[in-house]
């Protein structure tokens, strides 16, 4: 049996996500899709064929590349274009990379602006997108809860929270003038919960990092980092230990703390899910600088 | 965490608004919501400790107000600016939780949240007892189609638990909300700030028997009635891959969708039949409302984006004219005549406000008399679109009957429409058919017919140099004629005054009558003020690409106060004279007129030379 019928709640919100995916391609000349090579826009990109089938793709997937992802999640990353055909556009900052900016030698927060934020308003302006798609959800964030689903940006990439359009019912207001774009957030209104059902209920492949495995990790901080790479230069008493551990959320190796988990399958995670105590980008060392500091980052163009 | 049981999948999402005055305990209750159900994460919760010792207006307890509000500048002020969604699940049901604001000036947001909701949680003081913003926060949540509310009478503790006092705003309340068709109205005695009948019945009110706050949001039954309604489908996207497939892809609004069903395409009115229906799992048996899908039709007709597919028999009617409730969401006023943007159905289109009927008092519904609305005012108003189009009434489709309005140069969403009934129906209109042609009457001019349209402030010299120009042309064997305020204003428009309102249907009708005069054949100067960028590109928009010549007569303000020809300034700087342009009423500078003539270093004479150059550049004559 269709699991359609008797969910009605995540079909419902798939029927939503494909309405703002088709809306967005119809209203756009140039629309692009984020791809963070995370179990979001894993889902997001499954709605995305689904909305257009038995069309292709219109739009290109762009990752902005760091240098500092998993090995995993590239390898993922160019296996999940090669299987899909889709048009996968990779863009890192190259005067970044040059400058020798990196989590390690820069720390988090300068790491973010150069190679995240920068890199991002470079390549959106180097593929001259109107639209660009995010897998960003409202539950997981504060500032996110207040973001529109089609989210307004000035010729900067800016973002304004203070005079947001309102957005009422599904009459998306897509207008934009010269230079502007628009953000589209078409899974706003699921929560990480949803995510996973939708994963298990579809089948979609995600990362194997989401899954426990034995892996190397040193504690620093009181966070569990993964030693993916010899670029992590170990601390004076640091020792990388073999521990049974799985990423709830995934980005730069450095930045992103693994948790302890069993979980290595993905019934397993979502029950671990329902008990969790702890949010979902508690692991996510850029969120933590100071309170506020992910609508700092909005307003300068993060996602 | 609690395990959710299958029960929370197959009941839909409970959308919900929480509304209510300042001060009346929103964000705390949904906050104590959250708490009391175990849902707020152990790093969410450390952080909000340390905000409510630094941010927190509840000593040494934990401000659950900070949770929700997201964004740091109305942290800073204590008040929640915007709309915020919460998720929460429980093991009966998930929720979607819009925090709409309670000042008066962000009501817009509370339309917005209510558009998007199927409850609304209106909050009450009990020590206060309703005030004019629950008012009209009920009548909002009635306008945009919520049929069922909570009416929570929060700090109840601050009352004493008294049962007389809660009988009486739910007696108040019930009376007032009579007009506005609410299918269910739950009143419930609350204390958010210490839980009492949040989660579990109070023992602090024991008069009350009614289930507590979360049980009755758990259970409640919204009726779609969307199920039982004719089919209709906006066509959201064409789906073209290659020749010998075409698919027209959209949300099923109402009704339901199977192969083989008879569906009528409008506002063209071709019939087909479903071939096949095609969901996100492939090829479906049937569609109901709320489903995203791809139709395929058994024959080939012509459907763009923004058409209607629906049900034969059951057709929704097709106009360009109607009367809708609109809730003004601009600082900008509404300007009845004035060019807007509209959305619905994912057509967008010009339309204006041929007429507003009235202003709705929302503290007792009284219709009053409006040439305007301002931001958070809410109006009855007939409109006039660009073209036919095939809609629902809002009582029976939120969807098919809902729109937007956009102003034209700001891109902002200024208001929120929801429509009631058409007006005409569009078939019915013909225009005569023209047998000789402008292009013929033209060839007999020997010239072109444009429109030159001079703008500047009052004693900025565009009539001088009109003249001039109007002399020049004429002595070269152009056909002119000149329309300035002497002659419009004494006749065709002395009815009109100098309101933003009246100045914009002033240029309206101007631009018709220029527009005529061009289909003669004439070179139209126009002389006026016409302050509005939106007016002028109005004018602009009737007439055919390149014929509207926009020529801005730029002086400097305190030059035309220091010349004042007239004597005006002077008696609108005394305060004799209102809605005077560049001394109480803005001029918008245009942004790209045609030509930009400098009065402070040029002769009327040598402007008016640059006039003539410009149509003989652009060929006119």
């Amino acid at each position: 049996m269709n699991w359609r019928q008797h969910n009605v709640r995540l079909a419902a919100l798939e029927a939503q996500a494909i309405e703002i995916i088709r809306e967005a391609e119809a209203e756009f000349a140039n629309p692009v899709m984020l791809y963070s090579i995370g179990k979001d826009s894993s889902v997001m990109l499954h709605l995305a064929l689904k909305a257009f089938a038995p069309s292709k793709l219109p739009f290109p997937l762009l990752h902005v590349d760091t240098t500092w992802k998993f090995r995993e999640m590239i390898a993922f990353r160019d296996e999940t274009a090669k299987r899909l055909g889709v048009d996968l556009q990779v863009y890192t900052n190259e005067d970044g990379v040059r400058r020798g900016v990196s989590p390690v030698a820069s720390g988090a927060s300068i790491h973010t602006q150069v190679m995240k934020t920068e890199a991002l308003r470079q390549a959106l302006d180097k593929g001259r997108f109107d639209a660009a798609f995010g897998g960003a959800r409202r539950d997981e964030e504060k500032s996110r809860a207040k973001e529109r689903i089609f989210s307004h940006r000035t010729q900067t990439h800016g973002w304004d929270p203070r005079s947001q359009r309102p957005e009422l019912w599904s009459v998306f207001n897509t207008c934009l003038k010269a230079g502007e774009s628009m953000r589209v957030f078409p899974l706003s209104n699921w929560t990480e919960l949803d995510v996973w059902d939708y994963v298990a209920a579809e089948a979609i492949p995600v990362v194997p990092l989401y899954f426990a495995k034995p892996r190397p990790v040193v504690e620093r901080d009181g966070a569990l980092i993964m030693v993916d790479d010899d670029r992590l230069p170990l601390r004076a008493g640091e020792q990388p230990r073999e521990m049974m551990v799985r990423f709830r959320t995934l980005g730069c190796y450095p930045l992103t703390g693994a948790i302890r988990s069993e979980s290595a399958t993905l019934d397993a995670i979502v029950d671990e899910m329902r008990q969790s105590r702890t949010s979902e980008r508690q692991g996510r060392l850029i969120d933590h600088d100071e309170s506020g500091s992910m609508e700092k980052k909005k307003r300068e163009g993060y996602f | 965490m609690t395990k959710p049981s299958s029960s929370e999948t197959s009941r839909p999402v409970l959308r919900f608004l929480t509304c209510g005055s300042v001060d009346d305990g929103k964000s705390t209750l949904i906050g104590r919501l959250l708490y009391e159900q175990g849902l707020i994460f152990d790093d969410h919760m450390t952080a909000l400790q340390s905000d409510s010792r630094k941010h927190g207006t509840t000593g040494e307890d934990i401000d659950f107000a900070l949770l929700l509000d997201g964004l740091e500048a109305e942290r800073e002020q204590g008040i929640t600016i915007d709309v915020a969604y919460r998720y929460f699940a429980t093991p009966r049901r998930h929720f979607i939780v819009a925090d709409a604001p309670g000042h008066e000036q962000y009501t817009r947001n509370m339309a917005t949240g209510a558009s998007n909701s199927d409850l609304a949680v209106i909050l009450v003081d009990a020590s206060k007892g309703l005030m004019p913003q629950t008012r009209r926060h009920a009548m909002i949540a009635s306008l945009l189609g919520i049929r069922y509310v909570v009416l929570a009478i929060n700090k109840i503790d601050l009352v004493d638990f008294r049962q007389n006092v809660f009988d009486r705003v739910v007696a108040e309340f019930t009376a007032f909300a009579a007009a506005f068709g609410f299918k269910d109205i739950r009143p419930i005695p609350l204390a958010a700030r210490f839980g009492d009948n949040v989660l579990s019945p109070s023992s602090r009110t024991p008069w009350y028997g009614g289930p507590p706050l979360m049980a009755y949001l758990e259970t409640v039954e919204i009726d779609d009635d969307r199920a039982a309604q004719p089919f209709r489908m906006p066509v959201q996207w064409v789906n073209r891959p290659s020749a010998d497939f075409r698919g027209f892809a959209g949300t099923v609004a109402a009704g339901a969708v199977a192969p083989g069903d008879p569906v009528v395409v409008l506002p063209s009115g071709q019939t087909s039949r479903i071939k096949d229906v095609l969901g996100p799992q492939g090829t479906v048996e049937r569609a109901g409302a709320g489903a995203a899908v791809t139709v395929t039709l058994a024959s080939e007709i012509d459907i763009a984006r923004g058409d209607m597919l629906a049900a034969p028999d059951h057709r929704p009617p097709v106009a360009d004219q109607f009367a809708a409730h609109l809730v003004w969401m601009s600082s900008e006023p509404l300007l009845p005549g004035r060019s807007y943007l509209m959305k619905i159905n994912h057509v967008t289109m010009t339309a204006s406000v041929t007429e507003l009927k009235h202003r709705i008092d929302v503290e007792n519904l009284d219709k009053l008399a409006a040439k305007t609305l301002a931001m958070n005012e809410i109006g009855v108003a007939n409109l006039s679109l660009a073209r036919p189009i095939p809609f629902d009434a809002y009582a029976d489709n939120r969807t098919t009957g809902a729109f937007i309005l956009i102003d034209r140069y700001s891109n902002e969403t200024v208001a929120a429409g929801m429509i009631d009934f058409a007006l005409r129906r569009a078939t019915n209109i013909h225009y005569q058919p023209i047998t000789v042609t402008k292009a013929e009457r033209s060839r007999l001019m020997t010239h072109k017919p444009v429109v030159l349209w001079f703008t500047g402030l009052s004693g900025a010299g565009k009539s001088t140099i009109a003249n001039l120009v109007e002399a020049s042309l004429h002595a070269r064997g152009v056909h002119t004629t000149l329309l300035d305020g002497d002659n419009i204003r004494h006749g065709l428009n002395k009815d009109l005054g100098f309101t933003a309102g009246e100045r914009v249907e002033n240029i309206r009708r101007i631009g018709e009558v220029a527009k005529l005069m061009t289909e003669a054949g004439l070179v139209v100067l126009c002389s006026f003020i016409s302050p509005f960028r939106a007016e002028r590109r109005m004018v602009r928009e009737l007439l055919p690409e390149g014929e509207f010549i926009e020529v801005f007569v730029d002086a400097d303000l305190d030059a035309c106060i220091a010349r004042d020809p007239k004597g005006l300034y002077r008696r609108a700087l005394a305060g004799e004279i209102k809605n005077f342009t560049g001394v109480d009423q803005p001029y918008e500078r245009p942004e790209n007129a045609e030509l930009t003539l400098d009065t402070a270093h040029d002769s009327a004479a040598t402007l008016a030379d640059q006039v003539v150059a410009e149509l003989i550049r652009r060929r006119v004559f």
